[in-house]
């Protein structure tokens, strides 16, 4: 186990105080719209706010226990929303091996090339060599029809769940001159801006939310919800900054890329869900949807996150 | 392995000219447990429902008094296609149905287009 820094357990037990909070509130809204009209949003709210538990309590455990599990976690978030984003595509029989390939050798070797540092690699492993063996393992089962459009969906699936999530653990391999053994803090910091963010954008359209941005494509995104969401969790982030290698100013740009691509992120698998009809990408978390409902917004901004770190902080 | 993991009835598709095949289902709902009978007898192409066997018609005809629950599996097909022996993740869905009864004397197709009916108003979209 690497060294703790002690400002992991102040931040999981802030957000431990923000959830109780949470949870209290969610409790007097209950007593308050029971049997009314809002009841289905506050039940929702409720259920939001259970998984919320779950899901802090499982990065805390990996945070704490070090960065081979949170690889691990990371690695199996990649497994679960390739899972969730395969079941979507018109994959046929003929992609069997492929999807093989895809679940069982490309995402753990992804992830292991995290662990054992080789960022070379895992800059080009699934770009390149997955992007080109997909399409030879589907076409050697010789079935043409849509065959561009399976192979796409296929290649475009890992890249999202696995490529780009990938990203937030690789993290831990930057060389940061002044910062060495507090990684872990920056994909605390990463994760906890982007969730943030989709909190906050939730909470302020909740309340002040009245011009849909594509009311067609999401209609819980409001201009105000975006706003008050990017502005609040920019504010967050810039409060931050002590845990980060950043200056408070450059924290709140960080924290204001996070947020912007992980909009935009959320907006892209929106049109994608809205395309294929459903609502959810599956029902693991109780009131989220699946786990690509939950992790749309890092799938985008971690890679980005990741090389203005790497780009402006790092020694390679 | 398989009566084991999944405590599954094996059917024995070479067993007609000895006895009855569907014996082990008989014993098993005369034991009293519910039995999850797959009606195609085999695995589907994943697209089209596939036509029945009499299997399901032969046992109803014997014990009329149990009750027949439809169920559409949805996406098994895509785990594990024919001609594989490895699966791959993906979800799947169940649906079922409200409870089918087999009337006295009913001819065989016409109670299997009822079943067969019955699935296909299960099928998701």
């Amino acid at each position: 186990m690497m060294n703790l820094p002690h400002e992991i357990l102040l931040i999981f037990a802030a957000l431990g105080g923000v959830l109780l909070v949470a949870s209290g509130v969610g409790f007097s809204l209950r007593a308050r719209f029971a049997g009314g009209p809002s009841q289905a949003v506050v039940d929702n709210l409720n259920a939001r706010i259970r998984a919320w538990w779950m899901m802090i309590a499982i990065a805390m455990a990996a945070t704490v226990a070090g960065a081979p599990a949170i690889i691990g976690l990371f690695g199996f978030l990649s497994f679960l929303a390739f899972r969730e984003f395969i079941t979507q595509t018109p994959v046929r029989r003929a992609d069997h091996v492929a999807l093989f390939v895809s679940f069982f050798i490309a995402i753990p070797v992804q992830y292991g090339l995290i662990g054992i540092g080789w960022y070379g690699l895992f800059a080009i492993f699934i770009p390149v060599y997955a992007f080109l063996s997909l399409p030879i393992l589907s076409a050697l089962m010789a079935d043409e029809r849509k065959f561009l459009q399976r192979t796409a969906e296929m290649q475009w699936g890992l890249m999202i769940c696995a490529y780009c999530l990938s990203h937030v653990p690789a993290l831990l391999t930057l060389d940061i001159p002044g910062y060495q053994g507090r990684e872990a803090l920056l994909c605390v910091f990463l994760v906890l801006i982007g969730q943030a963010s989709d909190v906050l954008q939730y909470i302020w359209g909740k309340l002040f939310g009245r011009r849909k941005i594509a009311a067609r494509l999401s209609p819980n995104k409001t201009v105000e919800g975006l706003i008050g969401g990017v502005f609040s969790a920019t504010v967050l982030g810039a409060a931050l900054w002590q845990i980060t290698p950043f200056s408070p100013l450059a924290a709140s740009a960080l924290s204001l890329l996070i947020t912007v691509f992980g909009f935009l992120g959320g907006l892209v698998m929106s049109v994608i869900k809205r395309d294929r009809g459903i609502k959810d990408w599956g029902g693991l978390l109780e009131g989220h949807g699946g786990i690509l409902d939950r992790i749309d917004s890092v799938c985008f901004s971690a890679p980005v996150f990741f090389h203005a770190v790497r780009y402006f902080y790092s020694v390679y | 392995m398989i009566e084991d993991v999944f405590n599954a009835v094996l059917v024995d598709r070479g067993a007609g000219v000895h006895g009855n095949p569907l014996q082990p289902a008989f014993d098993a709902i005369a034991a009293g447990q519910s039995l999850i009978f797959f009606p195609e007898g085999t695995r589907g192409d994943g697209e089209t429902l596939g036509p029945f066997k009499s299997g399901v018609h032969h046992l109803l005809k014997a014990r009329p008094d149990a009750e027949v629950v439809p169920v559409w599996i949805d996406n098994a097909y895509r785990v594990m296609p024919k001609g594989f022996f490895f699966p791959v993740p993906l979800l799947c869905s169940m649906s079922f149905g409200a409870v089918l009864r087999y009337e006295v004397q009913e001819p065989k197709e016409a109670f299997l287009d009822r079943l067969r009916s019955a699935m296909l108003e299960l099928r998701p979209q």
